[in-house]
């Protein structure tokens, strides 16, 4: 395969993913908003802002710090290379590069998800917002169908590693939007609000349903971080990421006989991973030990680069 | 202009051909509603797909759709066979034109041509003397374009010998038309177009160099996805299931090409280029270009490479060239031109230029190196202060332009506003030379000048596409066996 096609291939999958996130993260948003007392539900949109580390971008866009603001920066604003609409629109760009690589179903899954844009530069007020949120999603959802319908070569597999590098640091991102909302004063932790906050969070990776299955107690924060750190059964979890890059790596390895730095560190994070208590993470700091998982995992993606000639 | 015109399904007196007046009854039968409705399930299909060109210095749409128009041109089985032919003896008369003039240039010797209309051409390129490409063959891919004004009189109105485009709107355009309207294919007996890829892989594939062995590496070369026309690149790519690639992507090596591969590099045998000559290789052409790579054209000289088509054979389409191309026809195969050019008056002769500049409100007049609608002065239509733009243009470079007198192009029935309408159309088929000859595609790209009256057909100038039906000879209709294969059928059409 031509360094180039890989290459666009591993963007391709981040962008789709990243768009993907940024979809979710905004829908997660919108509720916390809305749990939130007035006018505390900005905090919610300042946080936002601070996972995505896009608050000096908004600032410098000269908007104040208003729902329908963050959300159309988030989301259809074309000149922040954060929002939704260029994450897509680098997306198809990267697919119109290794068109031929992709089916006839994958391509205009693509195409499809970047046209959702078309007609909605309209109000975004919350409805608006969801309705557009839950389009990006559904198309999003059905590229990742399309590429499970396509041969399982090289092509599937540089499109899951860059999904799955990119899911390392949303999901890591997206945990931590939680370390950012200061729970209203007269709240305390382990109250309704903080407990909504955690169950948004847990929607927002489509979990609530597996949090139920996979522990027996009530809502408890440290199991919800153990959910979306260190369960790889769940496909949204850092866990599931980590193990994916290492599969992904190791396969191409075998059918390209490209081994270098990339697999190696791949391998030597998981055996790490594996060894990491969530216990002990809460305790250490989740918000310190998530900003060195996404560090890390930016090293990886250099890697990755690196191994198999990107530039 | 619009009145007079010959329709292709109409025919000169406004009642339908005989052959088809199947099809006619289709139209009247078919509400007009229906058939727009169609129309726009093809158009959103294409959307979807991403069946798209860009226009260049257009922001506000930087990729536009083909407008497509749901009424096929037909023609029917003789006229094909007799279109065919003529297209065959002037693809051939293009081919040992590039290899005499890159050779021997006996036609210079003759005094078929005037010398410096060659040798100060730019389209011409000193760089290629002496090389010669494998096999011999230099236009693989030729998109002749051809217009028609009566039932037998079919006129050449340009040849595309260097990057001919608009192969992938033949084929997604039949792909239309037989998932939207079924019935005109149960109804008439019409030629397969979609083997195009399969022949073209082959005729990719037959002119490799003999040294790389039993199977050739193929890969189509791209200037990359902001090229107007890299929908098609990456179609081609796809439906041969060859590599997709750019120049970036290609190395020299010791006069040997490589791609980069994440494994390493790999040698490449055939280029289908979709670059122009200047992009090729800096090394050779244009050095300030940054696009290019370095060494090819000496791959390529050295014999361990075949590119198609031919660099430097934009010598042989150049729109100076074209006039003499009947004079070419009768050099090289010693008959004369089975298909006539459109009359044209060569502005670097005074007097030709003296009649031009006396008829201009009359005549079409083209830069010889302007492509796609632009530099171009439609006369009937123009304004008077184009005229006299055009005016000054021509008395100060004359040598830079032709002028063709403005033919009544024939029509076919179009959905317009109000219903079915005639509009002008043109024609390109596709003619690919391989090592073992020359032979053309049942079917091509027809371009509509969707404005009532309007000449310009150009995609650039808002024209639109038709499927074009290719009809087999019912009187042959044995020709066709059915071979019943894992329950599906399969189809052997031949000609």
């Amino acid at each position: 395969m031509l360094s180039r096609t890989a290459s666009s291939l591993y963007w391709l999958g981040r962008y789709v993913e990243r768009a993907d996130f940024i979809a979710r993260l905004v829908e997660a948003t919108v509720r916390l908003d809305v749990l939130s007392p007035r006018p505390a539900g900005e905090a919610a949109w300042q946080s936002a802002l601070v996972v995505t580390e896009t608050e000096e971008a908004f600032k410098a866009s000269g908007a104040s710090l208003t729902r329908e603001a963050v959300a159309r920066f988030l989301t259809s604003d074309t000149s922040h290379p954060g929002s939704i609409v260029r994450c897509l629109d680098m997306a198809r760009m990267n697919a119109k590069a290794v068109r031929t690589a992709l089916t006839r179903e994958s391509w205009s899954a693509i195409n499809g998800a970047w046209l959702v844009f078309d007609k909605r530069m309209s109000r975004l007020d919350s409805d608006r917002t969801l309705a557009l949120v839950d389009a990006v999603k559904a198309e999003t959802r059905g590229f990742e169908g399309a590429i499970h319908r396509m041969l399982r070569n090289q092509t599937t597999l540089f499109l899951r590693l860059g999904q799955a590098t990119e899911r390392v640091d949303d999901t890591a991102r997206l945990l931590d939007v939680k370390y950012h909302i200061l729970l209203p004063e007269d709240q305390s932790v382990g109250g309704t609000v903080d407990r909504d906050q955690w169950t948004t969070i847990l929607q927002t990776v489509s979990a609530v349903t597996a949090y139920r299955w996979i522990y027996n107690d009530g809502l408890v924060p440290a199991n919800v971080i153990d959910l979306l750190l260190s369960r790889a059964e769940l496909p949204r979890s850092i866990a599931a990421a980590i193990e994916e890059t290492v599969d992904v790596l190791t396969a191409l390895a075998k059918r390209t006989g490209t081994h270098g730095e990339a697999g190696r560190m791949a391998r030597a994070r998981h055996a790490r991973m594996t060894k990491t208590r969530t216990g002990d993470v809460i305790v250490s700091g989740l918000h310190q030990h998530l900003q060195a998982l996404i560090a890390e995992n930016d090293e990886l993606h250099r890697a990755i680069g690196r191994q198999f000639k990107f530039h | 202009m619009g009145q007079t015109a010959f329709d292709e399904i109409m025919g000169d007196g406004g009642e339908a051909r005989p052959e088809l007046a199947d099809l006619v009854r289709w139209l009247d039968e078919t509400p007009t509603d229906d058939l727009r409705r169609r129309q726009e399930a093809a158009e959103t299909t294409f959307r979807q797909l991403g069946i798209t060109f860009a226009v260049y210095g257009d922001n506000d749409a930087s990729e536009r759709i083909i407008p497509f128009d749901i009424v096929p041109r037909v023609f029917l089985a003789d006229e094909w066979t007799r279109l065919s032919a003529g297209l065959i003896q002037r693809v051939e008369a293009i081919n040992a034109f590039l290899d005499d003039i890159y050779g021997k240039q006996e036609i210079l010797k003759a005094g078929v041509l005037p010398e410096e209309l060659i040798l100060s051409n730019p389209q011409f390129r000193p760089e290629i003397v002496g090389i010669h490409p494998p096999h011999g063959v230099w236009a693989h891919i030729c998109g002749i374009d051809l217009v028609r004004t009566g039932p037998d009189d079919f006129f050449v109105l340009e040849d595309n010998a260097r990057t001919p485009s608009g192969v992938s709107y033949m084929l997604e355009n039949r792909e239309a038309m037989v998932r939207l309207c079924p019935e005109l294919f149960e109804q008439f007996r019409v030629a397969a177009v979609d083997s195009y890829p399969d022949r073209l892989l082959e005729t990719m594939r037959s002119v490799a160099p003999r040294t790389c062995g039993q199977n050739p590496n193929c890969v189509v070369l791209t200037p990359g996805h902001y090229n107007s026309a890299y929908y098609e690149h990456s179609f081609l790519a796809d439906s041969m299931g060859i590599e997709l690639v750019e120049a970036a992507d290609l190395v020299v090596d010791e006069d040997v090409v490589y791609m980069r591969t994440i494994a390493g590099r790999v040698k490449v045998d055939v280029i289908y280029r979709r670059v122009d000559d200047d992009f090729l290789d800096p090394l050779v052409f244009r050095p300030d270009s940054m696009l290019g790579v370095p060494g090819l054209i000496a791959a390529y000289a050295a014999g361990n490479v075949a590119i198609m088509n031919a660099p430097g054979n934009g010598i042989a389409d150049d729109k100076a060239i074209y006039s003499y191309m009947p004079e070419i026809v009768r050099f090289y195969s010693g008959k004369d031109a089975a298909l006539p050019n459109v009359e044209t008056f060569r502005c670097r002769e005074p007097e030709a230029l003296r009649y031009t500049l006396d008829h201009l409100d009359e005549l079409v007049v083209k830069l010889v190196d302007g492509s796609g609608g632009y530099g171009m002065l439609v006369g009937p239509t123009a304004s008077k202060a184009e005229i006299a733009a055009f005016r000054e243009a021509l008395v100060a470079e004359p040598h830079r332009y032709i002028a063709q007198p403005t033919l009544a192009l024939s029509t076919v029935p179009t959905l317009a506003d109000r219903g079915l309408s005639p509009r002008h159309v043109d024609f390109r088929p596709f003619v690919l030379t391989g090592s073992k000859g020359v032979q053309v595609v049942p079917g091509g790209l027809t371009r509509v000048a969707l404005k009532e009256g309007s000449l310009v057909v150009n995609s650039s100038q808002g024209g639109g596409t038709k499927d074009s039906f290719v009809l087999l000879d019912t009187g042959q209709r044995p020709v066709q066996s059915q071979v019943m294969m894992g329950g599906s059928m399969v189809q052997e059409q031949s000609l």
